[in-house]
């Protein structure tokens, strides 16, 4: 696989001091779906600016396919942005939107034209619609005229930033396998910014974790989540029990009556709440030490009941080990 | 409660435009005094057969869609550079002296105009006529196209234009095809708007006109002031009506943006 793009050490702070992005270095692959998860804050809409060209880096690099961006204005960056609201243009039809790239970027036929609108129409199944304009168009239609609009163009790489955001929850499950068959069709480079860890986990290939302006972990979806590198990359992604300086998700705690067997690891606990949530139990329980841990157990092991003491366990390879 | 409101509401528009109505009325009239003698378009005739009125009328017309078109223009590219240009002290700066020049007494304007112009003149070999006059419209109407512009372009999406940037238009493109047409309708209310300022200004205007700049305003004022000939009720009132249309175009052209 070929690197398609590249940050190099990029940094980004402003006028009063304040520093949006610090260091980011990364490399993206052909091909691949790479998120770039953090909390609001955190820099990574201000990363995915520095790399459509909407703001200039203070410090550091952006290559694309090898090349230097630095100095380019955003339409000479074979890049495209799917915007958070999606920015279509209020005055024109979905067609004229989706056109409006391909006049201006490429010096095509306009039955060349015609067929690459067409096939973008297809593509996010809005074909038929073409006259509309953005205001007649549902959520979830507008962001796939958005989505058409950039693919059309065939960038290197495709920014998508918190696409999803704007949808309704229902929806949102929809849209995002959607867009997950999308991108495999396609082969488009995706570079996906989002506050959701759930929506990172399932659509990503990779993914860069953000804090404070820096990339605390790459790797794959099974990497940061079952092994963090850090404390924040572990709460970020998900509830974690911390028991004695190792971390336990939820998910990897069990709860039994009697001792667990050899090689476990086991703390007394007393039973505060049990919740039924239909595809298992929400557990939460007190450790003598006064410390709260969760646990998410099958409803075919029985229930609790407040105030039991019981046994809280663990296997040793589900623990997580990081630096404080 | 409801009837006496309505009964008030009605009183004040009587207030307002009973004076507007017997100048129509008496432009209809067929005495040349204040007395009801009959129905007759004669004051209406003569006006289009008056050639200092027709010259005034034909100055007015000049000077107003010089001044409009030019101040629109500025107006609108000024509204633009303070709405990109989001934070520093010029911005702001330039913004509340917008407000103050909506402000000033327009006498204040035509004397501090004057003397400007006499001024530059000292260095100049120019007189007081057309273009001064020009000048002056541009600059009162300029205040007008920045704050409406200025307050169409904040309901506008920024990321629209970014959009625009990364499809591959130049700002200059994006300016054009993106943020232009959402601003039009907002821009040609405020053009139309100070095209009526334009027409019927007359204190700014007498004090910067040349000989050869008469408008229609300080004919009829001059006119009035010889004693009321009835041409004046006809020339007013033709004022009023074109100048009601055009208020309502404006508003309607607001009401749509």
């Amino acid at each position: 696989m070929d690197a398609v793009l590249e940050l190099r050490k990029l940094s980004k702070s402003y006028a009063n001091h304040q520093v949006a992005v610090s260091g980011v270095s990364l490399t993206i692959q052909q091909g691949e779906f790479f998120s770039l998860v953090g909390p609001s804050g955190c820099g990574k809409t201000t990363t995915l600016r520095l790399i459509a060209g909407f703001e200039e880096p203070t410090d550091g690099d952006v290559l694309l396919k090898g090349v230097s961006l630095r100095g380019l204005p955003p339409y000479a960056r074979n890049v495209s942005t799917v915007f958070q609201n999606y920015a279509l243009f209020p005055h024109m039809t979905v067609r004229e939107n989706i056109e409006f790239g391909l006049r201006r970027k490429t010096q095509m036929r306009a039955a060349e034209r015609q067929k690459r609108v067409a096939d973008a129409l297809e593509m996010v199944q809005l074909t038929g619609k073409e006259s509309r304009r953005p205001a007649q168009l549902s959520g979830g239609e507008r962001q796939r005229v958005a989505l058409a609009r950039s693919l059309v163009l065939e960038p290197d790489v495709l920014l998508l930033d918190e696409p999803l955001s704007a949808l309704d929850p229902n929806l949102r499950k929809q849209v995002r396998s959607e867009l997950k068959s999308l991108q495999r069709r396609v082969g488009i480079t995706f570079l996906f910014i989002t506050h959701d860890q759930e929506e990172a986990l399932s659509l990503s290939d990779r993914i860069g974790v953000m804090n404070q302006g820096r990339l605390e972990q790459v790797g794959t979806p099974q990497d940061v989540y079952l092994r963090p590198r850090t404390r924040f990359v572990a709460d970020f992604l998900g509830t974690v029990n911390w028991i004695n300086g190792v971390g336990v998700r939820p998910e990897a705690t069990r709860i039994s009556y009697h001792p667990p067997g050899e090689g476990e690891r086991a703390v007394p606990a007393v039973i505060e709440s049990s919740l039924f949530l239909g595809n298992c139990l929400h557990v939460k329980t007190r450790l003598i030490t006064g410390e709260p841990v969760v646990a998410q157990v099958s409803r075919l092991n029985g229930s609790y009941g407040c105030g039991e003491t019981v046994h809280v366990w663990w296997h040793p390879q589900d623990e997580i080990i990081c630096p404080q | 409660m409801k009837r006496a409101l309505s009964l008030y509401a009605a009183a004040v528009y009587l207030f307002l435009h009973l004076p507007l109505a017997v100048l129509a009325v008496f432009s209809f009239n067929s005495s040349r005094f204040t007395v009801w003698e009959g129905f007759s378009l004669r004051w209406y005739e003569a006006l289009f057969r008056d050639p200092h009125l027709a010259e005034a009328a034909l100055n007015s017309l000049i000077i107003a869609f010089t001044a409009t078109a030019a101040a629109t223009v500025i107006g609108t590219l000024c509204a633009y550079g303070l709405w990109k240009q989001k934070t520093g002290i010029l911005p702001g700066f330039i913004k509340s002296s917008l407000y103050l020049s909506l402000v000033t007494p327009e006498i204040v304007m035509g004397v501090s105009l004057l003397a400007f112009y006499q001024w530059v003149f000292r260095f100049l070999d120019v007189q007081l006529g057309m273009h001064t006059v020009v000048l002056a419209h541009v600059m009162f109407s300029i205040a007008y196209l920045v704050v409406v512009a200025l307050a169409r372009l904040r309901t506008l999406d920024p990321s629209l234009e970014e959009a625009a940037l990364d499809l591959g238009a130049t700002e200059w493109v994006a300016f054009r095809k993106v943020t232009l047409p959402q601003l039009m309708p907002g821009v040609a209310a405020a053009a139309l708007l100070a095209f009526t300022i334009s027409i019927d200004d007359y204190v700014i205007t007498s004090l910067v006109a040349g000989v050869d700049s008469e408008t229609l305003p300080m004919v009829i004022y001059a006119m009035a002031r010889r004693g009321g000939s009835p041409l004046v009720n006809a020339v007013s009132t033709l004022i009023v009506v074109i100048l009601g249309v055009m208020i309502v175009a404006s508003e309607r052209l607001q009401g749509h943006s």
